[in-house]
This record gives C-alpha cells, sequence and structure tokens, in this order.
C-alpha cells in the first residue's frame, strides 16, 4: 500500500515558525455503504434500501451529509432515533471539534450508536476528495469546498456502483448551497428536510434557529469585543478571564471567578453580567476603583411576569443601582463588567414553560429549574402539551437587542411534581449519568453461576476459617466492608479490614470500567440508588454478603491493646463472613452480658480498640462536625416517604469508622510510598481564615469567643461554647463550622508538595480512599495501586501518568460533589411530598440574618429555608438590619442569628412552578413568608 | 488531541503500524568513499564515509581492529526555529559516542586492524525519529563503501498511544511528551536487538508489545533498504561491465 501512495506536504504557516507536516492520501478509505463491490465493506454501516424517513423531499432511500454548521446548531435533532444514515466528513468533524468541545462529544457518541448508522469518511486522507486550498480561498471556504467535493465523490460513487440511493447535502449556509447546486448536488437546508419529514413533525419543536427580528428594539446590551482582541488584551492584562457565576440569591448579580485567584470579581448588574451565562468562560474589564460596590444583600427573584414582548426592555432598570447611592462602599468588592465572551458553556436545561396569556401564541417563556440561568424564548406549536410539564430546552443565542437568550425545546420529562419526573429532573441537573447500563457494559459480567476456579484460589489468600462479620445500615445491599479479630500470644490483636474485590472485576480499559469511571460513584436518592456499577456485582458478586465465598482485598493489622499499629500487611484473599449485621443489631450482640461467642468477643474488642483510636484522633485535632442527616421512610410499593428519620448515631457506627479511616490512612502511606508521582489520595485542605469570619461574627453576637488557628484549637474551643437559654446552640455552631469547611478532593500525589497533603477534617498528613469500591471508583483505582505495589496486578499505561492520574481525579471530585447536591435536592423533594398534606408547626433556628430575609433551619426535618419578612398585603417591611449584630429590627420586634423561632411548614402550591415548601414565622410574630 | 483518529488514522493520515515514505539513494557524494542520502517523511539524512584509513592520531591506534569514528550533527537550519548549533555541542557528542558503539557491534572491525573508519551523518531536516534516520543513513553509507558488516543495522522508533502501539513516529506525534518513545535499531537477520532506547516511561507489561511493534517496523525499513541495495549494486555492476 505504501507505494500506491502519493503525498502532498501542506504547509501552515503561523507567526514566523513554518510547520511542513506530511500528509498522506490513501486509496483504502472505504464508502461505508453496505455491498458495495468497489470497497472493503467489514466496517459498513450504511444501508442503501434504508427508507427510514418519510420525506416530501427526498422521496427515495437517501443518506444526508450535514456540513459543520448543521452539526453544530442541529445536534438536538441528528441525536433524533429518527435521523439515521447519515455520512459525517473528517472536514466536518475536525471544524466541530474546534468549535465546540461538546458537541464534538456528543456527535462521537451518536457516531459510536450502532443503531444510529452513522458513518464517518476520512475525506482529507482519501486520494479523490483532498483538495488544497486555493490562493484567494478562505480556510472556511476551502473546508465548505471540501465538502461538496466529498458529497459529488460520494454520488458519482453511488452511480458507479449501481446503487439507487441519493445523496442529500444539509447547510444552512446559501452560498455554499447555492454552489452546491451548481454542481448537480442534492441540498437543503435543515430547516426544509425537518420540515419536509412527514411522519415525525414533533421535529420541528427541535430546530434551532435565529428567530426572525421583527420588533424595533434599542440596543439593550454593549456589543462583545471580537475575540482576537480579547485573546492581545488579556495577554496585556487590561482584561480578565474567568468563569461566570450567577448569584444563587439574586439573578441580577455575579461573579467571575478568576483561575488561581482567591478573590472573585463582583459584576454588579445584568449590564455588566451582559448576557454571560453561569459557566461561561468570560472575558472582564475591570472598573474603575470609585465605581466598585458589593452585592446589594438582596435576595431577588426574577419576576414571574407572563412575557409579552414589551417587556424585553423593561426588565432591565436594576435595584442595585440605585443602592449604590446608599454609602456602603467601605467594603466594595473589585468589581468588573463582562465584556466578552470565551466559551459558552450552555448544557440543556430542565424546567418548565411558562404560560401565555394569548391562547394562539407561539412563543414562550421557560423558565430553567436552575435559579442562575435566565429565562429562555423557545418556539413551539405544542405549548398545550408541555404547559404544566417538566421539559428539556437548550439555549441557541442571546442577541443583543434581546432580554432573554434563545432557544428550542429538547424533550418532555413529565408532569411537574410527579415524583419520577422530579427525581429525573435533579438527576438531569446535576449531570448524575442514570441511564441504563449499556449491552456491552453488561457484556463485560461474569457469566453466572459464577464460580471460584483453582486458578483463583491459588492466587489468593484462603482466609475462610476467620470469624468475618459486617456491619451496615439497614436494608444495605451492596456490602463493601467487613471485619475480623483475633487475639494474639503475645497479648496484641490482629484486626483485619476485608473489601470487596472489584478490581478484580473491572478490568482496565473494559467497557465496564470505562462506565464505572465516567459514572464515579453512586448516587444515592432518598428512594433508590444510581448504581456505579450494574447490580450483579454491587449486590451480588462483589457485596461481601454472609455465608458465601467472596474475593476481598484485605488489609491486617498487628494492633497493640492500645490501638497502635504494630504491623501492616494487604493481600487478596478469599472470605466467608458469618453473619451481616446492621448497626442496631451488632449495637445488642455487644451490650448483651449473656453473648460470649467468638463473634461477640471480638466485636466487643474491636469495639474498645475502635474508642482507643477515635480518641488518638481527636486528641491530634480531629473535627467532629454536626449536621443534619435525614432519611426517609420510604413506602416499599408506591415509594411515598412516609415518616422522616433522623441517622441516629451509635456505638457501632464508629466502631466501622474508625477501622476504615485507618484502612484508608495504612493503605495511603502504602501507594504514595510506592508511586510516589502517581498515587490517587484525598486531601482536605485547611480553610483560610476568611472564611471563619462568619462563624466568629455570629459567634461574638453571643460573646462566644472561637479558635480557628488550628484543628485542634477549634475543636476544643468549640467543645466548651455552650449557652444556658439555647441548648442546641453547640450543635448550630457546628453546623455553620461545616459551612466554612472546603471541600475534600481527590488528587494525584505528584502534583503538589507533600505538606499539602493532609487532612484538615481528620487531622492525618496523609489519606486515601480504599473502602468503599462498589460505590466509588477513586476506591477502584487505590485497589489497583495497591495490587500493584504487592505484585498481585498489572500496571496499564494510564495509571502511571500524572497528568491522567489527576484528569481523572477532577472528573471525580466534580462527580462527587453533583452527587452530594443531588442527594440534597432528593431530600427535599420528599421533604415536599412528606408535608404536602399536613401542616406543621416546629421550632426552627436562624442561621444567617440578610438585609430583608432570615434563612431558618429546622432540625427536626432538616430543612433550612429562607423567610422574606412581608406584610400581610405583600410589601416587604422596614426591617432595619444591624450588619454587626446580625439583627433585623422593626418595631419592637427583633430577629438576630441563633434565636429559637416558631414556624408553620407547609407546602404551596402553584400552577406554573408546582409546589415547594412554604415556611412562615408564627413566633415572633410577623407577618412573612417564604419562597 | 487524538493522535489516531476513531476510524484509525494518525494525524498525517497513516495507520498506526506504517511507517512513512522512505526514500534512500546511495553514493550521492562523489567524494566520499561511500555516502547516502535518506528520507524518513520530513526528516532526512545526509551521511558519508571516509576509509578505512590509516588512523590520523596514533593515540587512537587499535591494534587488533579498526577504529571508528562517529560524527553527527544537525543542520541549523534542520528545526523549525533556527539554532545554532556548534560542532561539537555536548548532545551530538554523547549521540556520537552511541553511534560508535552500535555500529562497533555490526562492522567486522577485526578486518582491518590499525585503522580508521570515519562516519559522518548529518540531519538536514529534523521531523522525528532522527537517531534512527540517522542510524539508516550510515549503514547505507557503509554499504556503499564496501564496508563488511555482520547485517544491515535497520533502525524504526515506536509508541505507545492509548494502549496502542505506533510506529516511526512524526515530530507532531513526538511533542506529546507523555508517551513513551521507543527507539531501536536491530539486525534483520538474526533480529538481534543493538539499540533499545527509551524516552519517558513505560511498564514492563506493555514493553513487549512496543517492542514488537517496533521490530516491525525496522523490518519494513530493511525491506526497502536492502532493495535499494541491490539496485545500487546492480546499477554499479553495469557500469563497470560497460567499461
Ligand atoms: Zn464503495
Amino acid at each position: 500500500m505504501l507505494k500506491s501512495r502519493t503525498f502532498v506536504k501542506k504547509t501552515r504557516k503561523g507567526g514566523v515558525v513554518k510547520v511542513v507536516q506530511e500528509h498522506y492520501l490513501r486509496d483504502d478509505v472505504w464508502c461505508g455503504v453496505i455491498g458495495c463491490s468497489s470497497c472493503n465493506t467489514t466496517q459498513a454501516v450504511l444501508d442503501p434500501q434504508c427508507l427510514n424517513v418519510q420525506s416530501n423531499l427526498c422521496p427515495k432511500s437517501h443518506f444526508i451529509i450535514p456540513d459543520t454548521n448543521v452539526v453544530c446548531k442541529q445536534i438536538d435533532i441528528l441525536e433524533e432515533n429518527c435521523i439515521k444514515h447519515a455520512i459525517f466528513l473528517q472536514t466536518v468533524l475536525q471544524e466541530v471539534k474546534h468549535l465546540s468541545a461538546s458537541t464534538y462529544r456528543r456527535i462521537r457518541d451518536a457516531i459510536a450508536n450502532p443503531e444510529k448508522k452513522f458513518y464517518v469518511f476520512s475525506n482529507e486522507h482519501h486520494k479523490k476528495t483532498y483538495i488544497e486550498r486555493g490562493k484567494d480561498e478562505s480556510p472556511n471556504d476551502r473546508n465548505d469546498r471540501a465538502i461538496r467535493v466529498a458529497a459529488k465523490w460520494y454520488q458519482k460513487h453511488m452511480q458507479d456502483n449501481c446503487f439507487q440511493t441519493d445523496i442529500v447535502l444539509l447547510t444552512n449556509d446559501v452560498e455554499n448551497k447555492e454552489k452546491a447546486v451548481q454542481d448537480n448536488l442534492t441540498t437543503y437546508t435543515m430547516y426544509e428536510y425537518v420540515m419536509a419529514l412527514t411522519d415525525s413533525p414533533e421535529l420541528m419543536d427541535k430546530l434551532s434557529g435565529d428567530f426572525e427580528d421583527d420588533e424595533k428594539n434599542q440596543i439593550v446590551f454593549a456589543e462583545y469585543l471580537p475575540l482576537s482582541k480579547i485573546q492581545s488584551a488579556i495577554k496585556a492584562g487590561r482584561l480578565i478571564q474567568g468563569t461566570f457565576q450567577s448569584s444563587r440569591d439574586n439573578y441580577k448579580e455575579g461573579f467571575v471567578r478568576v483561575h488561581g485567584e482567591e478573590q472573585d470579581i463582583f459584576i454588579k448588574d445584568l449590564d455588566s453580567i451582559n448576557r454571560a451565562i453561569q459557566d461561561d468562560v468570560v472575558a472582564v474589564e475591570m472598573l474603575p476603583k470609585q465605581e466598585w460596590t458589593k452585592p446589594s444583600g438582596l435576595v431577588c427573584r426574577d419576576v414571574e411576569n407572563n412575557e409579552n414582548d414589551n417587556a424585553e426592555t423593561a426588565g432591565l432598570e436594576n435595584t442595585a443601582r440605585e443602592e449604590k447611592l446608599e454609602n456602603y462602599i467601605a467594603d466594595a468588592l473589585p468589581s468588573g463588567k463582562v465584556v466578552g465572551i470565551i466559551k459558552r458553556n450552555w448544557r440543556p436545561y430542565c424546567g418548565i414553560l411558562l404560560p401565555n396569556p394569548n391562547p394562539n401564541a407561539r412563543r414562550f417563556l421557560f423558565r430553567a429549574a436552575d435559579r442562575r440561568i435566565p429565562r429562555i424564548r423557545i418556539l413551539t406549536r405544542q405549548s398545550s402539551n408541555l404547559l404544566g410539564q417538566r421539559i428539556i430546552v437548550s439555549v441557541d443565542a442571546w442577541q443583543r437587542k434581546r432580554r432573554y437568550p434563545e432557544g428550542h425545546f429538547v424533550r418532555r420529562l413529565g408532569p411537574i411534581g410527579d415524583k419520577e419526573t422530579e427525581s429525573e429532573v435533579l438527576l438531569i441537573e446535576h449531570n448524575v449519568p442514570y441511564q441504563q447500563f449499556s449491552q456491552a457494559v453488561l457484556n463485560d459480567l461474569p457469566t453466572l453461576p459464577w464460580e471460584i476456579t483453582d486458578d483463583d484460589a491459588k492466587q489468593r489468600e484462603d482466609l475462610r476459617h476467620l470469624t468475618i462479620c459486617s456491619i451496615d445500615p439497614p436494608g444495605c445491599t451492596d456490602i463493601d466492608d467487613a471485619l475480623h479479630l483475633t487475639a494474639l500470644e503475645n497479648g496484641n490483636y490482629e484486626v483485619g479490614v476485608h473489601i470487596a474485590d472489584v478490581s478484580h472485576f473491572i478490568r482496565p480499559g473494559t467497557a465496564i470500567d470505562i462506565e464505572a469511571a465516567n459514572r464515579g460513584t453512586t448516587v444515592y436518592l432518598a428512594e433508590k440508588r444510581i448504581d456505579m456499577v450494574p447490580e450483579l456485582l454491587s449486590s451480588n458478586l462483589c457485596s461481601l454478603r454472609s455465608n458465601v465465598d467472596r474475593f476481598a482485598f484485605s488489609c491486617i493489622w498487628e494492633l497493640s491493646p492500645d490501638a497502635d499499629v504494630i504491623a501492616a500487611r494487604f493481600t487478596k484473599s478469599i472470605i466467608k463472613s458469618q453473619a451481616a449485621f446492621t448497626y442496631a443489631e451488632a449495637q445488642l450482640i455487644i451490650d448483651d452480658k449473656q453473648r460470649n461467642d467468638d463473634i461477640a468477643i471480638s466485636l466487643r474488642s474491636l469495639n474498645v480498640l475502635a474508642q482507643a483510636l477515635n480518641k488518638k484522633r481527636l486528641d491530634q485535632g480531629a473535627l467532629s462536625l454536626a449536621s443534619p442527616e435525614i432519611r426517609f421512610q420510604v413506602d416499599s410499593e408506591t415509594h411515598d416517604p412516609l415518616e422522616l428519620v433522623k441517622k441516629e448515631l451509635r456505638e457501632t457506627n464508629s466502631l466501622v469508622e474508625e477501622f476504615m479511616l485507618l484502612a484508608n490512612i495504612t493503605v495511603a502511606e502504602r501507594i504514595y510510598e510506592i508511586f510516589p508521582q502517581c498515587a490517587l489520595l484525598r486531601r482536605h485542605p485547611s480553610p483560610p481564615l476568611s472564611n471563619f469570619d462568619i462563624l466568629l461574627k455570629s459567634a461574638a453576637v453571643k460573646n462566644i469567643q472561637l479558635q480557628v488557628d488550628s484543628a485542634k484549637m477549634l475543636s476544643t474551643s468549640l467543645a466548651q461554647a455552650d449557652l444556658q437559654d439555647n441548648p442546641y446552640f453547640n450543635t448550630l455552631l457546628r453546623i455553620l463550622v461545616t459551612r466554612c469547611m472546603m471541600q475534600a478532593v481527590y488528587f494525584c500525589s505528584g502534583t503538589l508538595a507533600y505538606q499539602d497533603y493532609c487532612h484538615y477534617g481528620l487531622a492525618t498528613p496523609i489519606y486515601t480512599h480504599f473502602t468503599s469500591p462498589i460505590r466509588r471508583y477513586s476506591d477502584i483505582i487505590v485497589h489497583r495501586l495497591l495490587a500493584i505495589s504487592i505484585g498481585a496486578d498489572k500496571t496499564y499505561p494510564d495509571l502511571m501518568k500524572k497528568d491522567k492520574v489527576q484528569e481523572l481525579c477532577n472528573h471525580l471530585n466534580f462527580r462527587h460533589k453533583m452527587a452530594q447536591y443531588a442527594q440534597r435536592s432528593s431530600v427535599s423533594l420528599y421533604a415536599q411530598l412528606f408535608f404536602r398534606n399536613r401542616v406543621t408547626k416546629e421550632e426552627g433556628y436562624i442561621l444567617f440574618v440578610r438585609k430583608n430575609a432570615i434563612q431558618v433551619l429546622i432540625p427536626k426535618y432538616g430543612i433550612e429555608n429562607t423567610i422574606f419578612l412581608r406584610s400581610a398585603d405583600g410589601s416587604e417591611l422596614p426591617f432595619i438590619h444591624d450588619e454587626q449584630n446580625l439583627s433585623l429590627t422593626y418595631q419592637d420586634i427583633t430577629l438576630q442569628v441563633f434565636d429559637r423561632v416558631l414556624v408553620e411548614i407547609a407546602v404551596e402550591h402553584n400552577e406554573i412552578q408546582g409546589s415547594k415548601i412554604r415556611l412562615q414565622l408564627l413566633e415572633p410574630q410577623v407577618c412573612s413568608f417564604s419562597v | 488531541m487524538e493522535i489516531i483518529s476513531p476510524e484509525g488514522l494518525r494525524i498525517d493520515g497513516r495507520r498506526p503500524e506504517e511507517i512513512r515514505r522512505f526514500n534512500c539513494r546511495l553514493g550521492v557524494l562523489s567524494r566520499a568513499d561511500g555516502s547516502a542520502y535518506l528520507e524518513q517523511g520530513n526528516t532526512k539524512a545526509l551521511a558519508s564515509i571516509n576509509g578505512p584509513h590509516q588512523a590520523g592520531d596514533k593515540a587512537k591506534i587499535k591494534h587488533d581492529r579498526v577504529h571508528i569514528n562517529f560524527q553527527y550533527s544537525m543542520a541549523t537550519f534542520s528545526t523549525n526555529e533556527r539554532r545554532n548549533r556548534p560542532k561539537g555541542d555536548k548532545r551530538s557528542i554523547d549521540i556520537s559516542q552511541l553511534m560508535r558503539e552500535i555500529f562497533q557491534s555490526a562492522i567486522l572491525t577485526d578486518l582491518y586492524p590499525k585503522s580508521q573508519i570515519d562516519i559522518h551523518v548529518q540531519i538536514l531536516q529534523a521531523d522525528g525519529g532522527n537517531y534512527s534516520a540517522c542510524i539508516n543513513a550510515a549503514t547505507l553509507a557503509l554499504m556503499d563503501a564496501g564496508v563488511p558488516m555482520k547485517d544491515f543495522i535497520c533502525s524504526c522508533t515506536a509508541s505507545l498511544v492509548d494502549s496502542k502501539t505506533i510506529i516511526d513516529v512524526n515530530n507532531s506525534e513526538e511533542l506529546h511528551f507523555s508517551n513513551p518513545l521507543l527507539t531501536l535499531a536491530i539486525l534483520p537477520t538474526s533480529e538481534e536487538i543493538i539499540l533499545c532506547q527509551m524516552k519517558s516511561r513505560l511498564h514492563a507489561d506493555h514493553l513487549e508489545d512496543i517492542l514488537k511493534a517496533g521490530i516491525k517496523g525496522c523490518k519494513d525499513i530493511y525491506e526497502i533498504m536492502h532493495r535499494e541495495v541491490l539496485n545500487h549494486v546492480r546499477e554499479a555492476a553495469a557500469v563497470m561491465n560497460a567499461t
């Protein structure tokens, strides 16, 4: 084949460096059409007989070739099931990749789906379809021409091989279309093509397009600077690049987070935000110091006005600007305004359609579930089907003359308030992959009945003779860990922690491994869990159930009676757990003086050792922090919440926890010793002192001085902080402390210095996650590292690369954060269902005081909500905000931080938004309601 | 950056286990005792041989075998940024030393005691696999000079990208530092490995795959070199017969 290749040198000029690259053209790039006589068809997917869409325009069977613009803008349509048999040119994919990484990923996913019958034609390396750029041709024109040449080639190739199938070029570019028609190519715009599909009229809603500009609007937003100018200005330091974060409390304000800077840049109003949407990468120009302001302290939500187009400009008056007249600029924040967009990070948003009073309206406003996303205008003809439903909408563009961005409908999820729908919404909103496992993943599972082979037995230490048991919450089916203890003759103890050997089943690079890595973690919702690995593994083969042989990865110590580690070793093993206890059951056995069997004796010894370990940790300054953890007892049939249960903590909880911590620390030390550059570890940075400001200020109000210089001082001073009249005060303080903390994160050891590894909360210099490989991918990686360190497994390249491991860590950190948020949202969704049919009075405590609102925590239910202080007619009450004392005063009523209040909890029904929990202040009595 | 597309093509259009266009000519310099010019893709090298001749430097005379004097250099215009490379810079000296050892193992050195062979290789244009090109060019020039050798020495590079092996790595692919880069030189008939140099780390588990790919590359290159040498000999014979 070497001989038959000719070659063309491609010269790209950039700067002063001349890059000459070889570019090989081949004659073995095939057309991908099934049954083609002149091509190798082993990879062929395109069926020339296909007739999968009914179309007025193209009645015959045909293959579509979308151009770059069509792929970028109409990806939602291309992903539809009914769109099949398409040819994607290399030129197009390269351009898409350059323009949008996320669209590129989506189109690649679609291509990888065998159902779609999408074929990639490497036209740039095909002898007959490669073209060189003409003298006066722009790169864009050249690529358009390359697409036409490839389409033309296909057309001829089909004829030469006696196929009756048409080639249809899809382009939205007028000029390109004209030229294509001159070339005798069948060409349509996406709009024409979709409108002509007779059997799928609903596709039309998904067309992304610029709305015809039929109104005379004045310019609303400032024009963006061109990207080239932005780049040079950033280099020169005149502009700053950062990520836009909309304020959760006030949609008219936001911040720009600058990489590596502690201080965010404050963006004070809608004009300055200038169409930036949550997570967009923007260019910011700093304002002169005298114009700096600070957040208004107001809690502001966009009004639910049923949009008619006159309101377009009306919304831009803003309160923040009036506030500026008041003089509190003393502690102003560095402020700036957005002058350009470097990269949009739009994603499909879940939300609802807002009703339009005009019965024939086709334009609607969409409100996303994520408050930080502005309203989105969409065009639809099926509004009657969409009102009252949760839907997904994508953003297409945001023009300067529009108050809101324009988008298009993507998918309907289901009715508002429906349990299933709402659960799906929160999964989507938190980016949790929740689809069923694909066939490829299931194919990687071991076949049943699964048996331990002689080979397996030879490679593992047989620990089936040990008295091993597991302790977990009730109903737990994914049992990660089990324990054993044997008294040694020298007075010491042998203690083993046995962890499910998931890495035995999940081999690097397999479909199941890639899927588990992508999921990153199992997500526990109120009524179900979204598994990281298929159930066969999570609840059966990996789960260390009682009385069955299971593979484990064991960490075995010799501990002195004072719980000092004398020695530690690791081994792959076979175990047989004697019993799977719940925390309560284990506690009963420990407490039952009558029982003196092996299990009871070892549980008691474990308990004593655990207490010693716990004391050591606390002495070193580990924090024990409170945060109300709420669980719902759920009806097993209907999944309706029956009762709220607060997680009870028993000694046995801490028993298991202490040994898991010890195992994690022991493993962390080991893998760091063997792999100093690429060990996956977990750290919890100590918070900057400024994080404690609100805590110290709040405590000072009650004349309590907290020491925050070190974790140890903090935990000591917390232990002493008590108030006579408020028994809940200490817990409240601890809740506030959790809000001051940094996130614990995974990282790759080679990226940081050793002193930065430390875990603040646990007060240990090094830490990792080893003990839950069924539900955390990080632990699988740690298992692999540990297995290699004892010669029980082989390496693979990505595991040994610092940057790849760090990349994985970043991904896992993201997934964990999102899983946490999803969990919280799920609890509050269930709280809502729980309170749907009841009104409850309950005591709460003020956690934060804002300018026009208070934030109240109800310990019993773990509900935290904002209460706006308004009079009965809805107007705001003139409360005086005392920033020093963290209080609000109106006539003889004072609301101060930590104050106990009595509130009424109810669920408020609202046609548009569905229902939400509403708190009303009963004591002290002012008219108020929460939003 | 995708070094191999999902369609199985590398950035320049090659499949993972294809070598670059390989062109070579023997006897390009009439004054040298032997010479060769070679192109592996955009990497171009010129090699010339002087000798065997009486050793100039008395100190280097060896009584039982020939002394090999290897000089490796890069032309100032060989890379994107023009750089002045003094003739005796440290790297070139190191490489020259390495090359000398490589060729000592293939040249039948004991045939020419007390004499010296000079090998000069200059990289005219660098686009990845410079050492390989250097070795291949030197081999061809030695053939042209008629210096007896055990076998050809053929060299090729190989790398591992996302668990797939690629061979004859070009400059843009070499720039991904995190991928290991293997430079391999073998005696193609016996498959004896003469040079096995690894840049960046690779776990032993993958060594076999990457070695296998590298050897295949060397053999592909050998095919072409061998053919070219035969052609050259045939032409030379024709010329000799004519006179
Ligand atoms: Zn064909």
